[in-house]
């Protein structure tokens, strides 16, 4: 399996990816430096923090004094230092206290749900209910001005926020069906908590931590600005900004190390939280790594001449594509996955864009429409429709083709539509959008387009929750059809569907198709979808067209080989009880598209030749193409 | 495919299954009989909604049973102890639709593999040399090679990981394995590298199936017997050739008019005969 081989080693480890970050080494290393100062503050202060010194009141730094002294001529770094021993201690008092209660509480609630769940959040309305603020004062009034006990209290209070927090990760994470595997296999409950639970908290548990802790960090400092806690002359980090504030007027530098060293602790948890959260992120995913792909440039040389497809004359076709080249990621280093596609349709026609996940079909048919996203961009080539160039096209332009022009549907109707509209005004909006209609001749137009896809008119005032994922595709269809388009990109519309539904849509394309004359560009990996509907096959494999066929020559006699051994792997024309065709190997990713034909490993007729230069589209008579030097091998072979 | 007079491995009888709670309980599955001999497989198909998938979570006890029984090896499973319940996952196992979901991303795949073979009862606890050796043989009969083990999900592919997911079932040697719409989420030719698998495992350690889909071609492509699902209960059963060639249930010839044929002429004629079905019943 040369799959494995070609991954990017991951490292599970979250710290190593928060290390990665400039801004997470950068506020790891001030929060280190700062607590590990503070836990050895009797080691390294200068001073004594209470030893006064009346003749340096109030001086600035200076060799003697690195931050200056106070009003009292104490040592300012050193009654930080020691200072930072309280307040760091309350917010690790703060912090453990929540955890020690809303983590259990959380996953229990998330991972049992039902009762105990229910329970768990009723206490947590009750907690989210406290005024926590007085709650912490009185505590303090109560048990004699103890930091200790107020910090565990505000901990306590806040815990309920974090209940949520960590349930909700929970409820995800229970749907998961290795947890279910687990379960099958006898494994017991508590164990998969541990094991499989458990570790999917700890990235959201590291970046609450770090957020409760700055939080904490600025309660903490608030009460001892507020004289709680030890009494003077014992410094705390609050105490001293308290003192800075009051001789803001005579002394302003002492306002600057206090408080700076508040807002840097602040300002390095909550980066370091960001940091964490990022790392967290995409720690199971390969985002990062697809820009080190080799450069998109480098390849573009070697790429033979588009010839002209036979027999098809580009002039009159509504849709013709040329060398379309479509890359993602940073300019200039782009990943392409579509290389030097060309495709025409005429108008009217039904053409089939078919082939497995990673070929570049479907981002063929966004690119057509400028649906790219932000990641990705049509990096050479031309795409014209009904004489028109739209490459290069601004927004402004792009947005008159579609939808007049050229109109989708996607696979996933339910998310196509706006759950917060009904969808009679999502339809009215798709309709005005082309044409200026008045609200009662939108109306009509939303009953025709409805009864177009054979739904009842009723279905206009419903909200798309409300419908079925059938007939939300004939919504998306009725809001297609709108602008009247001339050609329709259905991109796999029928595969996340039932069958029984799926012929009824692919009956109801037919019917418009027929009806309206409207060219159809369907990006699909059935094969019956294709046979159904297209009159044109056009095969992709590996960012490439291999194949373009009328669909009947397709089916019966391929002139690819992958067409041909795709076809043969469907257990539709298969002996039951017999093992199916397999190609073998896998489709190879954008960086190990080899030089020559993107085929030949797994190939059962590659040669040498095949191997050493890239493989033009020739033309294979009958108005095919192949990218296949083997043609002739090939049709002896199924011949 | 002549029928074995042998005793049923499995063998559900009027099981029914309720899914929420007080007013808004709703039978999801009612009266569905099944039974699945030694080395046979079953193939359970129906469209989204009809119990399908809920039925095999009910023989795996992944959802409570309203009523009926699941009988397993002779014993009905409802009866069990929890601790004799869980012993039963190593001879019952699952393999799920989600190639992306059914494996623990945070784990590496030997974790993944080993975990259904530690804390077992004692006598049948495996050694850790044990364990290993069963994972490299595993690893080698689905295709991945021994250092797949020492590598996370995140590194495979859908059809890789489907081949993961079917190693962990067998770590074991279960006896019966429910596939839930094991290929539905694969292309086509790594859909039929998984069912050349399966079927070359069931043959070589004689395992039952129960093959959960919803499409007709590939259960009749693996499954000896098939039961077709409408709305949670059985509209037809029987032999997989006779159903699929000679359906009996309009519901079932439905299902297969529906389903397009990779061959234009052929889908030109399926197409006309569900209109006359359609006219039929209409």
């Amino acid at each position: 399996m040369t799959a494995i081989g070609r991954s990017r080693a991951l490292s599970t480890g979250i710290l190593p990816r928060v290390l990665r970050k400039p801004l997470g080494v950068v506020s790891g290393v001030v929060l280190l430096v700062i607590v590990l100062a503070v836990i050895a503050a009797p080691l390294i202060a200068p001073a004594d923090p209470l030893a006064q010194s009346l003749r340096d009141v109030r001086q600035g730094p200076s060799a003697a004094h690195l931050l200056g002294t106070d009003s009292l001529g104490r040592d300012v770094l050193s009654r930080l230092l020691y200072g930072g021993q309280e307040s760091l201690a309350g917010v690790v008092e703060a912090v453990l206290a929540m955890l020690v209660i809303a983590v259990p509480l959380g996953v229990v609630a998330g991972y049992l749900g039902g009762i105990v769940d229910r329970i768990v959040l009723r206490v947590v309305d009750v907690l989210l209910s406290i005024p926590g603020t007085i709650i912490t004062l009185a505590v303090l009034a109560i048990f004699n001005n103890s930091m200790l006990v107020a910090m565990i209290s505000v901990g306590v209070l806040a815990s309920g926020a974090f209940i949520r927090v960590f349930r909700s990760v929970v409820l995800g994470v229970r749907q998961e069906l290795y947890i279910g595997a687990a379960r099958v296999s006898g494994v017991d409950e508590p164990r998969i908590v541990l094991r499989h639970v458990l570790p999917q908290l700890r990235g959201v548990l590291l970046v609450q931590i770090t957020l409760f802790a700055a939080a904490t960090l600025g309660i903490q400092t608030g009460l001892a600005f507020l004289a709680f806690g030890p009494p003077p002359p014992a410094p705390t980090w609050g105490g001293m900004v308290a003192e800075a504030a009051s001789l803001i007027q005579i002394d302003p530098w002492l306002l600057v190390p206090t408080g700076g060293i508040i807002a840097v602790t602040t300002l390095a948890l909550c980066l370091l939280g960001d940091a964490v959260r990022d790392a967290n992120q995409e720690r199971f995913t390969f985002a990062g790594s697809a820009a080190r792909r080799s450069p998109a440039a480098a390849r573009a040389v070697e790429r033979p001449a588009a010839p002209e497809p036979s027999g098809r004359s580009a002039a009159g076709a509504l849709l013709a594509v040329r060398g379309l080249r479509v890359g993602f990621g940073e300019r200039g280093a782009e990943t392409v996955v579509v290389d030097g596609v060309d495709l025409e349709v005429e108008p009217g026609e039904v053409v089939g864009l078919v082939g497995e996940s990673g070929s570049g079909k479907t981002v063929t048919a966004l690119s057509l429409l400028g649906l790219l996203g932000a990641n990705g961009r049509i990096v050479d080539g031309s795409i014209r429709f009904d004489g028109q160039e739209l490459v290069g096209l601004s927004n402004a332009k792009l947005r008159e083709v579609r939808g007049a022009g050229i109109a989708m549907i996607s696979q996933e109707p339910m998310v196509s539509l706006d759950p917060s509209f009904r969808v009679g005004s999502q339809i009215a909006e798709a309709a005005s959008a082309h044409r200026r209609l008045g609200r009662r001749s939108a109306r009509e137009r939303v009953d025709e387009l409805l009864r177009a896809v054979r739904l009842d008119p009723s279905v206009a005032r419903k909200y798309p929750h409300e419908i079925s994922g059938g007939m939300a595709q004939r919504v998306a269809i009725a809001i297609a059809l709108a602008g009247e388009p001339r050609l329709l990109i259905a991109d796999e519309p029928t595969t996340a569907l039932d069958v029984t539904v799926q012929a009824e849509i692919l009956d109801l394309l037919r019917g418009i198709q027929q009806r309206t004359g409207m060219a159809i560009v369907l990006v699909s990996h059935d094969w019956g979808v294709i046979a159904d509907l297209c009159s044109r096959a056009v095969v992709m494999y590996a960012g490439q067209v291999v194949e373009s066929a009328p669909v009947r020559a397709t089916f019966a006699e391929p002139r690819h080989p992958y067409t041909l051994a795709l076809l043969r792997s469907n257990p539709h024309d298969a002996v039951p009880g017999e093992p199916l065709p397999t190609i073998g190997g896998v489709v190879p990713s954008p960086a190990q598209w080899p030089v020559g034909c993107r085929f030949a490993a797994r190939c059962a007729f590659a040669t040498d030749a095949c191997r050493q230069a890239p493989i033009p589209m020739v033309d294979v008579g009958d108005g095919r193409m192949s990218r296949c030097i083997r043609v002739d091998a090939l049709r002896e072979a199924v011949a | 495919m002549t029928e074995q007079p042998q005793e049923p491995l499995l063998s559900v009888t009027g099981l029914a299954v309720d899914y929420g709670t007080g007013r808004r309980r709703a039978r999801v599955v009612e009266g569905v009989d099944l039974a699945i001999p030694p080395g046979r497989t079953l193939g359970l198909v129906g469209e989204s909604g009809s119990g399908k998938s809920t039925i095999g979570k009910a023989v795996l006890g992944l959802v409570p049973i309203a009523a009926g029984s699941v009988v397993f090896e002779g014993r009905d499973v409802a009866r069990l102890s929890g601790r004799e319940r869980r012993a039963l996952g190593a001879r019952r196992q699952v393999v799920f639709q989600d190639p992306y979901s059914s494996l623990d991303p945070t784990k590496t795949i030997g974790y993944t593999l080993a975990e259904p073979c530690v804390n077992r009862p004692a006598g049948e606890r495996m050694t850790r040399q044990q364990i290993a050796d069963r994972m490299g043989s595993l690893l080698g009969r689905v295709g991945l090679g021994p250092d797949a083990a020492h590598r996370y999900p995140a590194q495979f592919s859908g059809g890789q990981r489907q081949r993961i997911a079917i190693a962990r079932s067998l770590m074991l040697s279960p006896r019966l394995v429910v596939c839930d719409e094991p290929v539905s989420a694969l292309d086509l030719s790594v859909q039929a590298e998984v069912l050349n698998l399966l079927a070359e495992v069931q043959r070589d350690l004689g395992l039952s199936l129960l093959f959960i889909s919803h499409d007709l071609t590939v259960v009749r492509h693996i499954s000896h017997e098939i039961v077709v699902l409408r709305g949670g209960r059985v509209v037809e059963r029987g032999p997989a050739e006779r159903v699929y060639e000679y359906p009996e249930d309009p519901y079932t010839q439905s299902l297969l008019a529906s389903a397009p044929v990779p061959d234009p002429d052929e889908q030109q004629l399926r197409r006309d005969a569900r209109r006359a079905l359609a006219e039929q019943e209409g």
